[in-house]
């Protein structure tokens, strides 16, 4: 990621942020001077990483649909608007992994919720705010979090990789759409990350061969910037 | 909302008078076929805060339900006017709510996780400023999970925040919808890019519509701060110099733009507070047409009308809409009403059908080098 662009003002955005990619990600954000805004489901957690990185924290769960426009309310009132949305959180389905034939439909009907459409709603809740920023020539973007799952069948993770699939092909539909409003879609595979998820989803790994997700943020985050227009013109040094 | 609410929103009816007073009846659907390429439709992105907070009156015990209805400073959040009720909720007609405890400053109320004190009464029994107590994200998570969109009982079905965010709903600084922006969708937007039908927006807080109490009500709408970004001034000069319309979604935008009009019609940019109300004697510097809900003779939204036509011509649209039916309110059907023109003014009229191609002849096109010398009335 480049160091010398000033994020002063960059408003963004991210779900999960209170632990593996998302809170590597708070962090990279704060730190360099963006106005963030996160989403997680524990008030405690929230709080303390509130306080650690001086981001805004909203307890909210992206897989109830009741708590979705009190998310955005809070996200928009906040930062005044929105450049950019991070769809991060993430739920793995069962656990330990299980076969298709013995995953619980309601353990696949929570993978999608929080997976698809918790991302669909939440983005369509904000969807007036990244297309305003991009009226005004801030730009406007939505990341969200893909996997390798998402285009390979892995035994195992049917929930995770079939709502994944979705979410991927969501993205790419609703990149197509939104371009003439201005608003970028783009899935990011972050590859396989030293995180709480990839822990529950295979307990024994050795961390020493996963990606740290604090190098996994700065890839993002560099994709992020050359998705928006004068962030991007920054980077290149173009007016 | 129940779905039946949604499916009638999806089939709604269009009202559309144009410059010449001719009325004529469409769905709603076929909105951008009455632009023609260059008209700047200027629209109201503000998101809607759940502005009904419930509670209890501390001193006494008894519930009260506050209406936050004006911002004393925008996005601070630890202080509003409002409006207080006693016990009961929207389903009761606001005129025939229970009033509120007697309040008296320095009175604490318990509105669910808030805490909030009775900082100032205003001139009236219903009306204080309220001060929030907490910093601002405690009173922002709590305004967002507690609070409950304003309500009216003519929707007796609780709304939900999806119900009164338009699909461009942006910054949360409103206090009910700027609902005439229901009628846009963002189908609707790419028919009119297609088309080469500008489209910008300002963020205008909408306030309180009604208080049940009609000497509060004759003072509505209060002020309303809104933000025009530069690029919609721009926008609307350039459609200015083309002699094309400027057609206001809903009549916040016409209450921002024209509290925000120079004498020649151009538009300043930045904050600024709409006061007053617009009526028939307002003229209209900026704003050619208005896109806006059906209201009844005397609330404001109508009154605002008579700035863009006459007492006759509002006669015969009021006898339209009941012959045919036209549903009342935010979620309702819609009406689109542009002034009339002027002798001697070179506008481009509206377009005449839903087939219209854009087409224009040539001597509408070629006249950029004059100041737009715009008529006044």
């Amino acid at each position: 990621m480049p160091t010398n662009i000033d994020l002063n003002g960059l408003r963004v955005a991210v779900t999960g942020g209170t632990s593996g990619l998302g809170l590597a990600l708070v962090r990279l954000l704060t730190g360099r001077g963006v106005c963030v805004a996160f989403v997680a489901r524990t008030a405690e957690t929230v709080k303390h990483i509130a306080n650690e990185t001086g981001a805004f924290g909203i307890v909210g769960d992206i897989g109830h649909k009741e708590g979705i426009y009190p998310i955005a309310t809070q996200i928009t009132g906040y930062l005044g608007g929105l450049d950019a949305l991070i769809n991060n959180a993430s739920a793995l389905g069962p656990t330990p992994l299980a076969l298709l034939a013995d995953t619980e439909c309601e353990e696949l009907e929570q993978a999608l919720q929080v997976n698809l459409v918790g991302p669909f709603r939440l983005t369509k809740a904000l969807f007036g705010a990244l297309a305003a920023s991009a009226r005004g020539g801030r730009g406007g973007a939505v990341i969200n979090i893909s996997s390798d799952a998402a285009v390979n069948a892995y035994a195992g993770w049917g929930a995770y990789g079939a709502s994944k699939a979705a979410l991927r092909h969501m993205t790419a539909i609703w990149a197509e759409e939104a371009k003439s409003e201005g608003v970028s879609f783009l899935s990011i595979d972050p590859g396989d990350m030293d995180t709480p998820l990839h822990a529950l989803a295979v307990p024994g790994a050795d961390p020493t061969t996963l990606k740290r997700p604090e190098a996994a943020a700065i890839e993002i985050v560099t994709v992020l910037l050359a998705a928006l227009p004068t962030r991007a013109a920054a980077v290149t040094g173009q007016p | 909302m129940t779905s039946n609410d949604k499916l009638r929103q999806q089939s709604a009816k269009l009202l559309a008078v144009d410059a010449d007073g001719t009325i004529r009846h469409l769905p709603r659907a076929l909105l951008a076929a009455l632009f023609s390429r260059g008209d700047l439709v200027v629209a109201n992105d503000a998101a809607t805060l759940p502005a009904s907070l419930i509670g209890t009156h501390d001193a006494t015990g008894r519930p009260i339900e506050v209406r936050l209805a004006g911002w004393v400073s925008v996005h601070d959040l630890r202080q509003f006017a409002a409006i207080a009720f006693g016990g009961g909720d929207h389903r009761t007609r606001t005129e025939d709510r229970l009033p509120p405890p007697p309040l008296s400053p320095g009175d604490r109320l318990s509105l669910g996780p808030l805490a909030a004190v009775v900082d100032q009464l205003l001139d009236h029994p219903r009306l204080f400023r309220l001060r929030f107590v907490g910093d601002h994200p405690t009173i922002l998570a709590g305004l967002a999970r507690h609070g409950r969109p304003i309500q009216y009982a003519h929707v007796p079905e609780p709304l939900d925040l999806w119900d009164i965010w338009t699909s461009i709903a942006a910054d949360p600084i409103a206090f009910e919808a700027p609902s005439a922006g229901f009628a846009l969708d963002w189908r609707i937007l790419a028919a009119c890019r297609q088309r080469g039908i500008g489209f910008a927006t300002l963020t205008h807080a909408a306030g309180i519509s009604s208080t049940g109490d009609p000497l509060l009500d004759l003072r509505l709408p209060f002020d309303e701060p809104y933000v025009i970004p530069e690029e919609t001034t721009v926008a609307i000069a350039h459609a200015q110099s083309k002699r094309r319309r400027i057609i206001a979604i809903g009549t916040t935008v016409v209450r921002a733009l024209e509290s925000a009009a120079n004498a020649d019609g151009s538009i300043r940019p930045g904050t600024g507070v709409a006061r007053g109300r617009i009526g028939h004697e307002t003229p209209l510097r900026t704003v050619d047409a208005i896109l806006t809900g059906v209201h009844q003779p005397g609330d404001s939204h109508f009154e605002l009308l008579r700035a863009f036509t006459t007492e006759a011509l509002l006669g015969e649209v009021s006898e339209e809409v009941r012959v045919h039916k036209y549903h009342p309110h935010d979620f309702g059907d819609s009406l689109l009403i542009e002034r009339p023109r002027i002798a001697g003014e070179r506008r481009d009229g509206p377009a005449k059908g839903a087939q219209t191609s854009g087409q224009r002849p040539p001597d509408q096109t070629r006249d950029t080098s004059r100041p737009p010398d715009r008529p006044r009335r």
